[in-house]
Protein backbone atom coordinates (compact mmCIF):
# COMPACT_ATOMS: atom_id res chain seq x y z
CA UNK A 1 0.00 0.00 0.00
CA UNK A 2 1.13 3.58 -0.53
CA UNK A 3 2.48 5.66 2.63
CA UNK A 4 -0.41 8.12 1.93
CA UNK A 5 -3.18 5.42 2.05
CA UNK A 6 -1.71 3.92 4.95
CA UNK A 7 -1.66 7.09 6.94
CA UNK A 8 -5.23 7.92 5.58
CA UNK A 9 -6.10 4.34 6.58
CA UNK A 10 -4.89 5.08 9.89
CA UNK A 11 -6.70 8.12 10.16
CA UNK A 12 -9.63 6.26 9.11
CA UNK A 13 -9.80 4.00 11.55
CA UNK A 14 -9.22 5.94 14.48
CA UNK A 15 -11.25 8.27 13.47
CA UNK A 16 -9.11 11.18 14.23
CA UNK A 17 -9.92 13.47 11.51
CA UNK A 18 -12.71 14.85 13.90
CA UNK A 19 -10.29 14.29 16.81
CA UNK A 20 -7.54 16.45 14.77
CA UNK A 21 -10.06 19.09 14.08
CA UNK A 22 -11.18 19.33 17.90
CA UNK A 23 -7.48 19.73 19.19
CA UNK A 24 -6.76 22.84 16.62
CA UNK A 25 -9.90 24.71 17.40
CA UNK A 26 -9.75 23.41 21.42
CA UNK A 27 -6.14 24.31 21.64
CA UNK A 28 -6.44 27.98 19.21
CA UNK A 29 -9.07 28.48 20.97
CA UNK A 30 -6.56 28.72 24.27
CA UNK A 31 -4.22 30.16 22.57
CA UNK A 32 -6.17 32.94 21.34
CA UNK A 33 -7.70 33.87 24.61
CA UNK A 34 -4.18 34.19 25.99
CA UNK A 35 -3.28 36.73 23.96
CA UNK A 36 -6.44 38.55 24.35
CA UNK A 37 -5.82 38.33 28.16
CA UNK A 38 -2.39 39.31 28.26
CA UNK A 39 -3.03 42.25 25.56
CA UNK A 40 -5.94 43.35 27.74
CA UNK A 41 -3.93 43.27 30.96
CA UNK A 42 -0.86 45.36 28.86
CA UNK A 43 -3.10 47.70 27.62
CA UNK A 44 -5.01 48.57 30.73
CA UNK A 45 -1.87 48.89 32.89
CA UNK A 46 -0.11 51.23 30.33
CA UNK A 47 3.36 52.38 30.32
CA UNK A 48 5.06 48.84 28.79
CA UNK A 49 7.50 49.47 25.93
CA UNK A 50 6.03 47.13 22.81
CA UNK A 51 9.36 44.69 23.45
CA UNK A 52 8.14 43.63 27.37
CA UNK A 53 4.81 43.09 25.81
CA UNK A 54 6.25 41.01 22.56
CA UNK A 55 8.46 39.31 24.69
CA UNK A 56 5.59 38.51 27.03
CA UNK A 57 3.03 36.96 24.29
CA UNK A 58 5.83 35.28 22.46
CA UNK A 59 6.95 33.44 25.93
CA UNK A 60 3.13 32.39 26.52
CA UNK A 61 2.63 31.49 23.00
CA UNK A 62 5.78 29.04 23.27
CA UNK A 63 4.80 27.21 26.83
CA UNK A 64 1.33 26.98 25.48
CA UNK A 65 2.99 25.08 21.86
CA UNK A 66 5.00 22.87 24.54
CA UNK A 67 2.31 22.29 26.98
CA UNK A 68 -0.02 21.65 23.98
CA UNK A 69 2.56 19.05 22.20
CA UNK A 70 3.11 16.80 24.82
CA UNK A 71 0.43 17.04 26.71
CA UNK A 72 -1.81 15.88 23.82
CA UNK A 73 1.07 13.42 23.25
CA UNK A 74 0.88 11.16 26.15
CA UNK A 75 -2.91 11.19 26.08
CA UNK A 76 -3.39 10.08 22.73
CA UNK A 77 -0.90 7.46 23.03
CA UNK A 78 -2.16 5.96 26.44
CA UNK A 79 -5.45 6.04 24.90
CA UNK A 80 -4.72 4.62 21.74
CA UNK A 81 -2.53 1.81 23.43
CA UNK A 82 -5.57 1.17 25.82
CA UNK A 83 -7.51 0.92 22.62
CA UNK A 84 -5.69 -1.50 20.87
CA UNK A 85 -5.27 -3.77 23.98
CA UNK A 86 -8.92 -4.01 23.88
CA UNK A 87 -9.77 -4.21 20.13
CA UNK A 88 -6.62 -7.27 20.57
CA UNK A 89 -8.78 -8.69 23.48
CA UNK A 90 -12.22 -9.07 21.35
CA UNK A 91 -9.88 -10.07 18.04
CA UNK A 92 -8.14 -12.86 19.89
CA UNK A 93 -5.40 -12.02 17.97
CA UNK A 94 -1.86 -10.19 17.52
CA UNK A 95 -2.24 -6.72 16.01
CA UNK A 96 1.37 -6.27 15.42
CA UNK A 97 1.72 -4.67 12.16
CA UNK A 98 -1.17 -3.93 11.19
CA UNK A 99 -3.13 -0.82 10.33
CA UNK A 100 -4.25 -0.56 13.89
CA UNK A 101 -1.13 -0.56 15.61
CA UNK A 102 0.54 1.96 13.02
CA UNK A 103 -2.28 4.35 14.15
CA UNK A 104 -1.03 3.59 17.82
CA UNK A 105 2.23 5.42 16.79
CA UNK A 106 1.85 7.30 13.88
CA UNK A 107 -1.11 9.60 15.02
CA UNK A 108 -0.19 10.26 18.87
CA UNK A 109 2.77 12.54 17.57
CA UNK A 110 0.34 13.91 14.19
CA UNK A 111 -1.90 15.04 16.90
CA UNK A 112 0.08 16.61 19.45
CA UNK A 113 1.71 18.48 16.09
CA UNK A 114 -1.58 19.82 15.43
CA UNK A 115 -2.20 20.71 18.95
CA UNK A 116 1.01 22.54 19.62
CA UNK A 117 0.98 24.18 16.07
CA UNK A 118 -2.64 25.73 16.42
CA UNK A 119 -1.80 28.11 19.70
CA UNK A 120 1.54 29.57 18.37
CA UNK A 121 -0.17 29.93 14.75
CA UNK A 122 -2.65 32.05 16.44
CA UNK A 123 -0.67 33.86 19.24
CA UNK A 124 1.57 34.70 16.11
CA UNK A 125 -1.19 35.88 14.18
CA UNK A 126 -2.57 37.89 17.02
CA UNK A 127 0.72 39.71 17.80
CA UNK A 128 1.91 40.50 14.44
CA UNK A 129 0.75 44.11 14.64
CA UNK A 130 2.91 44.52 17.61
CA UNK A 131 6.36 43.14 15.37
CA UNK A 132 4.95 45.38 12.49
CA UNK A 133 5.07 48.44 14.57
CA UNK A 134 8.26 47.32 16.33
CA UNK A 135 9.61 47.31 12.74
CA UNK A 136 8.38 50.92 12.01
CA UNK A 137 5.53 49.63 10.06
CA UNK A 138 2.63 52.49 10.31
CA UNK A 139 -0.84 50.84 11.77
CA UNK A 140 -4.24 52.61 11.46
CA UNK A 141 -4.60 52.16 15.19
CA UNK A 142 -2.15 51.69 18.32
CA UNK A 143 -0.44 48.56 18.13
CA UNK A 144 -1.83 46.85 21.54
CA UNK A 145 -5.68 47.48 19.86
CA UNK A 146 -4.73 46.57 16.71
CA UNK A 147 -3.67 43.23 18.33
CA UNK A 148 -6.48 43.11 20.20
CA UNK A 149 -8.64 43.40 17.47
CA UNK A 150 -6.48 40.86 15.97
CA UNK A 151 -7.19 38.47 18.50
CA UNK A 152 -11.13 39.19 18.52
CA UNK A 153 -10.89 38.70 14.41
CA UNK A 154 -9.30 35.00 15.06
CA UNK A 155 -11.48 33.99 18.13
CA UNK A 156 -14.48 35.06 15.67
CA UNK A 157 -13.13 32.97 12.48
CA UNK A 158 -12.91 29.97 15.02
CA UNK A 159 -16.44 30.66 15.94
CA UNK A 160 -16.91 30.33 12.08
CA UNK A 161 -15.05 27.06 11.55
CA UNK A 162 -16.63 25.48 14.36
CA UNK A 163 -20.31 26.67 13.18
CA UNK A 164 -19.26 25.41 9.34
CA UNK A 165 -17.81 21.94 11.04
CA UNK A 166 -21.20 21.28 13.08
CA UNK A 167 -23.17 22.30 10.01
CA UNK A 168 -25.20 25.21 12.12
CA UNK A 169 -25.29 28.91 11.36
CA UNK A 170 -21.71 30.66 11.43
CA UNK A 171 -22.62 33.60 11.87
CA UNK A 172 -24.30 32.78 15.02
CA UNK A 173 -21.51 30.65 16.06
CA UNK A 174 -18.71 33.22 15.28
CA UNK A 175 -21.02 36.11 17.70
CA UNK A 176 -21.05 33.28 20.58
CA UNK A 177 -16.89 32.78 20.30
CA UNK A 178 -16.47 36.60 20.25
CA UNK A 179 -19.10 36.93 23.44
CA UNK A 180 -16.50 34.96 25.04
CA UNK A 181 -14.29 36.73 24.48
CA UNK A 182 -16.12 39.97 25.60
CA UNK A 183 -16.40 38.30 28.58
CA UNK A 184 -13.16 37.39 29.49
CA UNK A 185 -12.29 41.25 28.12
CA UNK A 186 -14.85 42.76 30.54
CA UNK A 187 -13.65 40.08 33.75
CA UNK A 188 -9.57 41.25 33.34
CA UNK A 189 -11.07 44.90 32.95
CA UNK A 190 -12.87 44.39 36.24
CA UNK A 191 -10.14 43.30 38.19
CA UNK B 1 -1.43 -23.76 -14.83
CA UNK B 2 -4.00 -24.14 -12.31
CA UNK B 3 -5.41 -20.51 -11.43
CA UNK B 4 -7.73 -20.25 -8.26
CA UNK B 5 -10.99 -18.21 -9.88
CA UNK B 6 -13.56 -18.06 -6.42
CA UNK B 7 -12.80 -18.10 -2.77
CA UNK B 8 -15.16 -18.27 -0.19
CA UNK B 9 -13.70 -17.26 3.44
CA UNK B 10 -14.58 -16.48 6.85
CA UNK B 11 -12.97 -13.23 8.27
CA UNK B 12 -13.26 -11.33 11.71
CA UNK B 13 -12.53 -8.12 11.72
CA UNK B 14 -13.00 -5.01 13.62
CA UNK B 15 -15.63 -2.43 12.75
CA UNK B 16 -13.12 0.03 10.94
CA UNK B 17 -12.19 -0.23 8.61
CA UNK B 18 -15.88 -0.51 7.25
CA UNK B 19 -17.44 -3.49 5.31
CA UNK B 20 -17.24 -1.14 2.56
CA UNK B 21 -13.64 0.19 2.99
CA UNK B 22 -12.81 -3.35 3.11
CA UNK B 23 -14.42 -4.80 0.58
CA UNK B 24 -12.62 -2.00 -1.41
CA UNK B 25 -9.63 -2.60 -0.34
CA UNK B 26 -9.40 -6.31 -1.10
CA UNK B 27 -10.93 -5.47 -4.53
CA UNK B 28 -7.30 -3.45 -5.25
CA UNK B 29 -5.33 -6.18 -4.44
CA UNK B 30 -6.10 -7.77 -8.19
CA UNK B 31 -9.01 -7.96 -10.73
CA UNK B 32 -11.34 -9.11 -8.65
CA UNK B 33 -15.35 -8.84 -7.78
CA UNK B 34 -15.53 -9.23 -3.96
CA UNK B 35 -18.83 -9.26 -2.10
CA UNK B 36 -19.55 -9.06 1.37
CA UNK B 37 -21.61 -10.65 4.03
CA UNK B 38 -22.19 -9.87 7.83
CA UNK B 39 -22.62 -12.60 9.37
CA UNK B 40 -22.38 -11.53 12.81
CA UNK B 41 -21.48 -8.50 14.96
CA UNK B 42 -20.70 -7.61 18.36
CA UNK B 43 -19.52 -4.49 19.63
CA UNK B 44 -15.74 -4.32 18.53
CA UNK B 45 -16.05 -7.24 15.75
CA UNK B 46 -18.29 -8.32 12.75
CA UNK B 47 -17.46 -11.89 10.90
CA UNK B 48 -17.56 -11.42 7.45
CA UNK B 49 -17.97 -14.26 4.58
CA UNK B 50 -15.91 -12.99 1.82
CA UNK B 51 -16.26 -14.07 -1.69
CA UNK B 52 -13.73 -13.26 -3.98
CA UNK B 53 -13.72 -14.10 -7.86
CA UNK B 54 -11.33 -13.22 -10.28
CA UNK B 55 -9.37 -14.37 -13.47
CA UNK B 56 -6.35 -15.57 -11.37
CA UNK B 57 -6.68 -14.70 -7.63
CA UNK B 58 -3.59 -14.32 -5.76
CA UNK B 59 -4.35 -16.05 -2.04
CA UNK B 60 -0.98 -14.40 -0.55
CA UNK B 61 -1.54 -11.04 -1.41
CA UNK B 62 -5.24 -11.43 -0.32
CA UNK B 63 -4.18 -13.20 3.26
CA UNK B 64 -2.13 -10.23 3.89
CA UNK B 65 -4.10 -7.68 3.04
CA UNK B 66 -6.95 -9.02 5.26
CA UNK B 67 -3.94 -9.66 8.04
CA UNK B 68 -2.65 -5.84 7.34
CA UNK B 69 -5.85 -4.39 7.92
CA UNK B 70 -6.77 -5.99 11.29
CA UNK B 71 -8.53 -8.63 10.07
CA UNK B 72 -8.47 -12.20 10.87
CA UNK B 73 -8.94 -15.66 8.30
CA UNK B 74 -10.81 -18.14 10.24
CA UNK B 75 -11.33 -20.51 7.61
CA UNK B 76 -11.33 -20.68 3.74
CA UNK B 77 -14.84 -22.60 3.25
CA UNK B 78 -15.01 -22.99 -0.72
CA UNK B 79 -12.40 -22.63 -3.43
CA UNK B 80 -12.83 -22.85 -7.00
CA UNK B 81 -9.75 -23.43 -9.22
CA UNK B 82 -9.37 -24.09 -12.86
CA UNK B 83 -6.57 -25.59 -14.61
CA UNK B 84 -4.97 -24.25 -18.08
CA UNK B 85 -3.08 -25.79 -20.51
CA UNK B 86 0.24 -23.75 -20.08
CA UNK B 87 1.25 -21.13 -22.74
CA UNK B 88 3.65 -22.35 -25.72
CA UNK B 89 6.07 -20.78 -27.65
Amino acid sequence: MRPFARLHLGLYLSLSRGIIRRYFVVNGFDGALTMLGLLTGFHIGGKVTLDVVIGACLGAAVALAISGLTSAYLSESAERRRSLSELEAAMVTDLSGTAHSNAVWVLPPLIALVNGIAPLLISLIIITPLWLAHAGMALPLAPLPTSIATALLCIFGLGVFLGRVGGTSWLWSGIKTLLVASVTMLIILLL
Amino acid sequence: MVLVKRLVLDVLKPHHPSVLEFGRLLAEQGEHLVRLTVLEMDDRTETLQVVIEGPDIDFDRVQAAITEFGASLHSIDEVEVESQPEPTV
